[in-house]
């Protein structure tokens, strides 16, 4: 391998912007895909963790103790795994199993339990005596979820979502090994595949930035709707 | 007002076994009456109090408020009773990311009242309890004395006709409870609204209680009445607690 410039890389780099800006919106696509599932399925899954607990509004040992179990199952698979296991559903839903909206499905699959298990300990942090109070006052079931708890746990979500966010945007790089595109996938093809060092690091320096400024939005959004 | 026939609870204990928090007991609580529940801890009362809106349910007897016969009560029905009984919490119970007059709005909300009526009647309540400079804050800005205000003026917005308070002023310091305690007092004398107060300290109930239930081991040992801040009592105990206070 021959002797790089800097410049050098820097036009290597610029000869690929439009790969790169590819390669950005198709991790967006995932992980809007794979956040959207989270949020809308894992949102009400950890909600009813939450409520049939013990000492809780629909307390019911058995159902909680299944959707736990489901939880941890599907949590407990090795990402990489979970996605080969979801080949054959993926190609059912999507019709295909490459592309970043095929690398979404095993990304909502792991999501959802995952944002489940964050909402249920956010919740946890809601005072008991506050529900009661609710409940005192005549509030259904459905106006205490979401009246008071996630009313009163949205920080706390807000603060969920950033680490579900973060931590799938590294698993989308997975995802986009196997065919999914994306920016891991991209440094992985020219960075390690054709030892073009330059775009690994500019990729991993990209994923950095995004890092930080996913956190630092998520601290922002989070404090101002902090009244505690 | 409030008719309690032979209620009796029992909780498990997490060690196994049973504990009986109240023994088929009876009460009479008359409309338009302060009516104390007292007693030293583990005697029942915040256990009693908590049948009057059925936040424990019975394991049996009846619970009847408002001639309505709570325990008889569809869960929709019993929520729609609920709004006519406010209660008032030691910890005051609010939600942290609301302000003062959103807190009080919220039975309002649930009870599903026009914007323009819930605006009208917040401002009522703010007032009647002191606090319209407060409207805007959140609970975190406020002093305990100031968030049991919140509390009580919570309690009374949707006009409810009973009001139960469980040891409202137990986690306040003594000038803010004498203020806490005028307040209700206040709402009581007002509005006509009756209000069950458990409490252990005999002090609240010669100041503000027409009559109060005296408990021990989950039944009712006597019934104190007060005149003129004077606390007639006959049992040893209710005997002890005078001496103490």
């Amino acid at each position: 391998m021959e002797e790089l410039t800097l410049a050098q890389a820097l036009a290597n780099l610029s000869d690929l912007a439009p790969e790169i800006w590819q390669a950005s919106l198709e991790t967006g696509l995932m992980l809007a895909i794979g956040l959207t599932a989270a949020i809308l399925l894992g949102g009400p899954l950890g909600v009813l963790l939450y409520l049939t607990q013990p000492g809780q509004l629909f307390a019911h040992r058995t159902v909680n103790g299944v959707l736990g179990w489901l939880v941890n199952l599907v949590r407990s698979f090795p990402f990489i795994i979970l996605m080969v296991s979801l080949v054959p559903l993926t190609r059912v839903l999507v019709g295909s199993t490459i592309g970043p909206i095929a690398a979404a499905v095993p990304l909502s699959f792991a999501a959802i339990p995952y944002f489940a298990r964050l909402v249920e300990q956010t919740l946890r942090e809601i005072p008991r005596g506050v529900v009661e109070a609710a409940e005192a006052m005549g509030a259904s079931p459905a106006q205490i979820i979401v009246k008071v708890l996630i009313n009163e746990a949205r920080a706390g979500l807000i603060s969920s979502l950033t680490i579900l966010t973060i931590s799938f945007l590294s698993y989308s790089a997975v995802a986009g090994v196997v065919g999914g595109g994306g920016i891991g996938d991209l440094a992985i093809r020219y960075g390690y595949y054709r030892f073009q060092s330059e775009v690994m690091i500019a990729m991993v320096l990209l994923l950095v930035v995004i890092v930080q400024l996913i956190q630092f939005a998520g601290n922002r959004l989070a404090a101002r709707l902090d009244k505690r | 007002m409030i008719h309690l026939k032979n209620v009796h609870k029992r909780f498990q204990k997490p060690e196994g076994g049973w504990f009986d928090a109240v023994r088929d007991t009876s009460l009479h609580i008359r409309a338009g009456e302060i009516f104390g529940l007292i007693g030293f801890s583990g005697a029942g009362k915040s256990t009693l109090l908590r049948l009057i809106n059925l936040l424990e349910r019975p394991d049996s007897g009846s619970v009847t408020v408002d001639g309505q016969q709570l325990t008889a009560l569809s869960a929709s029905a019993l929520r729609r009773a609920r709004q006519n009984i406010g209660m008032v919490f030691q910890q005051f119970n609010l939600m942290a990311n609301r302000t003062v007059a959103d807190n009080i709005a919220f039975p309002l909300e649930i009870a599903g009242w026009q914007q323009a009526d819930i605006d009208a009647r917040v401002a009522e309540c703010l007032d009647i309890v002191g606090l319209t400079d407060r409207a805007q804050h959140y609970p975190a800005q406020l002093s305990g004395g100031q968030k049991q205000r919140v509390g009580i003026a919570r309690a009374l917005a949707p006009r409810p006709h009973v009001i139960l308070a469980d040891e409202p002023t137990s986690a306040l310091d003594p000038k803010t409870t004498q203020s806490i305690l005028d307040c209700l007092q206040d709402i009581n004398t007002r509005f006509g609204v009756t209000v069950v107060i458990v409490t252990h300290e005999m002090h609240v109930i010669r100041s503000i209680c027409h009559r109060a239930a005296l408990l021990d081991a989950g039944e009712v040992v006597e019934i104190l009445t007060v005149q003129d801040k004077q606390v007639s009592a006959q049992s040893a105990l209710a005997k002890s607690l005078l001496e103490v206070a």
